[in-house]
């Protein structure tokens, strides 16, 4: 069979019809994109039957309840109170802290709640409130938030950035990017909004890579007035369009262009807060949470990943911390900065998202175990093009969460989604991979390491829910689980530094498997 | 057939195994309990009164194979939680791991499905095969029923195809005794035993040695029957299970009308009172239960059509065989048999007895095999696979699950509609395109002119589903309120009896004609 296989590719539409997934016709192509969107949703319907964030864990519950709260808070108190301790709004109970488009996407889907169940948004009685029907209510508010928002961006991503591939190229770089299951699992199950921030990030991605760079600013401006934590994306958006405009005839123009749309995108996301400095003031304090130490949890980033041996938290104050946080993020982010400013490129571009989310991720300030999204994104939207990064980041990244996901109960879709994610590595494909000339990649893909590195991992999951750790260590096993991760993730990082520096120049991705047709 | 096909089937086994272990959290329905209460059963009492036992509502109606199964299935609940077996504590005993359990089996049964597949799979061209694998195995039907609803179809319809695998293969011993099994697991599959019978008849015991050949496969049956029923006839329960296996206490419909003639019937009656009061001022009283000789159960008799008994409805059942079994006594080929058993089980599915919705599988699952072969085939599979998916949906009435029921079908209905035109070559094809140009040179588009998957008459009724949904969805509550909640059901059943009509006839033409 293995033999009738090599020879059967050549001419797999003509003697011997194998199996390729069934799309010739334009039409046929367009059902195919639907299908593949269908199954991502139908993913994360199922995703959302499974329990979220401290079900019926009172009294603080958990996320689910911080996004509740915020739509009846949203909904029943006056803009200008949104973000003030007052007596309906206790900010000690899941107070605001995401920027203000979180606060108006709450308000939205705080009014339609409203409208079908107002007993799950009413102000102050409803704290806590969890029933069959609410759940099915909120689960839509993600589920359609990822519709409207995640799944187009996803599309104008690849049809974009992918334009000269060949269709199942296509269809691969959408699974991937619509498939990779840590998003749907803190989305669907955890319970929070990332599709529509890292939506918008997606979008405004996939302006730049098309040289729309008025309208990747407004998205990606928008994107960080919806979670903060996009920021991480900043040195990459910053330095790509800089050289951008470094390149054109008048850069300064440029610029100027640019910062406007930036600027006009904040004061209209803003606008209700900005009647004083003390009002804006009050609203930026909500976003910056130094109170909450270096990370939370268990986080598979270099200050977390090495407290084993040296114990950040207990050497250095929390203000020598953040400093050091901060000039540690910024050095590791540079790199990558230098090499757009000086030659930008769509690949570089991609890249440097990459690289300059996960500098924030090891070693900015106040980090969480769900902010690996945002590194996860630049590295789905490079699909086609770095898929030894894909295979690896993806399974550590979901890992690094397994501490999270298992306080939610989470357990089950955790394996599921992850199985899922290796089978769908093994689809049967009529295209191979661009393969870089480059050594970095061979190593990747040598069988023996990738084996050693899953058992590694398989003996850490035995270990993590069969083995009661010693009572002095309660936490040893998500210690170790956190630093192989982190362990990973590190060599991920300089791999894809180094690949950003030998990116070829600019130019539009092209399919290598044209010949196999 | 070989490693690679092994690796497909494999990977797409993977994925649904996947899916359905997303599905863990969703509804069930009693027939968790009963399959629960089942385990309990066969468990803790000695064999003899398993068919007695009433400790429960949920007493064991399927045949001794299925009983046990169930006690070889309790061997690892017990050692996965005691209380799971437990006749009287373990009683409505759902929590989150006896759930997963319990799902777990039923993934674990469709192990002997995959391997009907892959022997059924196996007298199909490759491109074939593998969509067959595809149809299957996703099959919202299935999914619906065994992995939410919860029952344990999966692995009898593996049974089936190995049955039909043989029988296509010309091994009939083998496959008269997959299906002799397969009966001796659920009943509802007799329904195949004429055409079985016929067919063996007639192309097994033949020759000079055919009183030796019929000898051979009558003992082979008799001794899988008596494998079976041996040890409760030796314990003289024989007429207690018989009671349980067919008990015509119950009307001729299911509470929820199956989408089947008697749904058409009971709704021509209905009308047919209001006209009688409406028009000539006749006032029908309806019968009394009397009438019916006590066989009324969830079922309120005719008030002016003539009544049905079991009778009625099983000469009608094997009148509409008839032509299918004149055929295979005339000219019995392996490769029309498939075609009859799918036909035989519409038969049973449009005139048999208190039939469920969910039994419509029996005519989907088996005709996929046929699907994949022909264009007309694919095109009613299309079809009726829509149809029955779509009456299976009053089965999950919670609004949970619907988001779900409503992507599973639309999804599977896309995926099959692409797969279909691709391998029958429906669509029209870009002239630039270099994979539609070799697609062309295909032997599958022979044909000059092509039909289009999806007819104007099917297009037009399948676009009414749509209607008939979102009336039941949003205008109904909307004008009705909370009063009258069966006329969507009603609606949705006797729609979709129509489409069931439509097929049926359609494969009476199809039975009559080759």
């Amino acid at each position: 069979m293995a033999e009738e296989d090599e020879t059967t590719v050549r001419h797999a539409y003509k003697e011997s019809p194998s199996w390729s997934w069934p799309a010739t016709t334009s039409m046929q192509r367009k059902f195919s994109f639907g299908a593949i969107c269908g199954f991502a949703l139908l993913l994360r319907m199922m995703l959302s039957l499974q329990p979220y964030s401290g079900a019926g864990v009172a009294p603080k519950y958990g996320d689910y309840e911080a996004q509740r709260h915020w739509m009846e808070i949203t909904v029943h108190t006056p803009v200008k109170e949104w973000y003030v301790n007052t007596t309906n709004n206790d900010l000690r109970y899941w107070g605001l802290d995401y920027p203000p488009l979180t606060a108006y996407q709450s308000w939205i889907h705080g009014r339609i709640i409203h409208a079908l169940e107002p007993a799950a948004v009413a102000l102050n009685t409803s704290r806590g409130h969890e029933d069959a029907r609410s759940k099915f209510l909120m689960r839509w508010t993600v589920l359609s938030s990822d519709i409207l928002v995640f799944f187009p961006a996803a599309l104008a991503f690849v049809s974009l950035y992918y334009k000269l591939a060949i269709f199942e190229e296509q269809a691969w770089a959408l699974s991937m990017i619509l498939l990779q299951p840590a998003l749907i699992l803190i989305d669907h199950g955890h319970f929070q909004f990332n599709c529509i921030s890292l939506g918008l990030a997606a979008g405004a991605a996939a302006a730049v890579v098309s040289r729309h760079e008025l309208v990747a600013c407004v998205l990606y401006s928008l994107s960080l007035n919806h979670k903060q934590m996009s920021a991480y994306y900043a040195p990459a958006f910053f330095a790509h369009l800089l050289g951008r405009c470094i390149q054109r005839r008048s850069p300064v123009f440029g610029v100027v262009k640019l910062g406007i749309m930036v600027l006009t995108t904040f004061t209209i996301c803003w606008w209700p807060f900005l009647s004083s400095r003390h009002s804006a003031l009050q609203v930026l304090n909500r976003l910056a949470p130094f109170e909450r130490g270096l990370y939370e949890d268990y986080v598979a980033n270099f200050w977390c990943g090495t407290s084993m041996l040296i114990k950040w938290k207990q050497l250095f104050s929390v203000p020598v911390l953040a400093r050091l946080a901060l000039g540690a993020t910024i050095t590791a982010a540079l790199p990558s900065m230098v090499q757009q400013i000086r030659a930008p490129s769509a690949r570089g571009f991609l890249l440097a998202m990459l690289n300059s989310s996960f500098a924030f991720y090891f070693f900015s300030f106040q980090v969480h175990e769900k902010s690996v999204l945002l590194p996860l994104l630049p590295a789905t939207l490079l699909a086609l093009e770095e898929p030894g990064l894909l295979q690896w980041l993806v399974p550590y990244a979901v890992v690094s969460m397994l501490p999270l996901l298992r306080r939610d109960d989470l357990v089950l879709p955790y394996f599921a989604l992850l199985a899922l994610f290796f089978l769908l590595l093994k689809c049967p494909r009529h295209f191979e991979y661009k393969i870089a000339e480059d050594k970095l990649i061979k190593i990747f893909r040598a069988p023996i390491l990738r084996n050693c590195s899953l058992a590694g991992a398989a003996i850490l999951h035995l270990l993590y829910f069969y083995v009661q750790p010693p009572p002095r260590y309660s936490f040893l096993f998500e210690a170790f689980i956190t630093s192989y991760c982190f362990a990973h993730f590190l060599v991920l990082f300089i791999y894809a530094n180094c690949k950003q520096w030998y990116v070829p120049g600019d130019g539009q991705w092209v399919s290598s498997s044209k010949k196999i047709n | 057939m070989g490693a690679a096909d092994l690796q497909y089937l494999l990977w797409l086994v993977g994925i649904a195994t996947c899916v359905k272990v997303l599905l863990v959290p969703a509804y069930h329905s009693t027939d968790f309990e009963v399959h629960r209460h089942w385990l309990a059963i066969t468990h803790s009492l000695p064999l003899k009164e398993w068919y007695s036992d009433e400790s429960s509502q949920w007493t064991l109606d399927y045949p001794p194979f299925f009983a046990f199964f169930e006690r070889f299935l309790a061997i690892f609940a017990s050692w996965f939680d005691p209380q799971i077996v437990d006749l009287v504590n373990g009683q409505n005993y759902a929590v989150r791991s006896v759930v997963l359990f319990q799902r777990g089996t039923v993934m674990a049964a469709d192990l002997v499905l995959y391997w009907g597949l892959w022997e059924i799979g196996s007298g199909l061209s490759r491109m074939r095969r593998r969509i067959l694998y595809l149809v299957v195995i996703f099959s919202p039907g299935l999914l619906i029923v065994d992995h939410i609803h919860f029952q344990y179809n999966g692995f009898l319809f593996g049974i089936l195809f190995l049955s039909l695998a043989a029988m296509r293969d010309g091994n009939d011993l083998l496959g008269g005794i997959y299906f002799a099994a397969l009966v001796c697991f659920k009943h509802l599959f007799a329904i195949a035993g004429p055409i079985y019978f016929v067919y063996i008849l007639r192309h097994y015991c033949k020759g000079p040695q055919k009183i030796a050949r019929f000898c051979i496969m009558a003992s082979a049956v008799i001794s899988i029957v008596a494998l079976a029923f041996g040890p409760f006839l030796y314990h003289g329960q024989m007429p207690q299970l018989m009671k349980r296996l067919f008990p015509f206490g119950r009307g001729l419909c299911h509470a929820y009308w199956a989408p089947n003639v008697w749904a058409l019937y009971s709704t021509g009656d209905k009308s047919a009172t209001v006209v009688m009061r409406k028009l000539f001022g006749v006032y029908i009283d309806r019968p009394k239960a009397g009438l019916t000789g006590g066989l009324v159960g969830d079922f309120t008799p005719y008030a002016v059509f003539p009544q049905i008994t079991p009778i009625v409805s099983a000469i009608l059942v094997i009148g509409s065989m008839m032509p299918c079994l004149v055929q295979a006594w005339r000219k019995p080929v392996p490769n029309a048999f498939i075609r009859w058993v799918v036909y035989t089980f519409t038969c049973g599915f449009m005139f048999g007895w208190h039939v469920h919705e969910k039994a419509s599988l029996h005519m989907v699952i088996p005709f996929s095999v046929l699907a994949v072969e022909r264009l007309e085939d694919a095109r009613a599979f299309l079809f009726l696979s829509v149809v029955s998916t779509y009456s299976l949906f009053p089965l999950l009435f919670e609004s949970k699950e619907y988001p779900i029921k409503v992507t599973l079908l639309l999804l599977y209905a896309l995926v099959i509609w692409l797969n279909f035109s691709q391998l029958f070559g429906t669509s029209t094809k870009d002239s630039g395109d270099l994979k539609a140009k070799a697609a062309s040179n295909t032997e599958l588009n022979v044909q000059e002119t092509v039909k289009p998957l999806i007819g104007p008459v099917e297009g037009a009724y399948l676009g009414g589903i749509m209607v008939i949904e979102i009336y039941g969805q949003c205008f109904h509550p909307l004008f009705f309120g909370g009063s009258f909640p069966f006329v969507p059901l009603m609606l949705t059943s006797v729609y979709c009896a129509l489409g069931m009509t439509y097929y049926w006839l359609d494969q009476l033409h199809m039975v009559l004609s080759s």
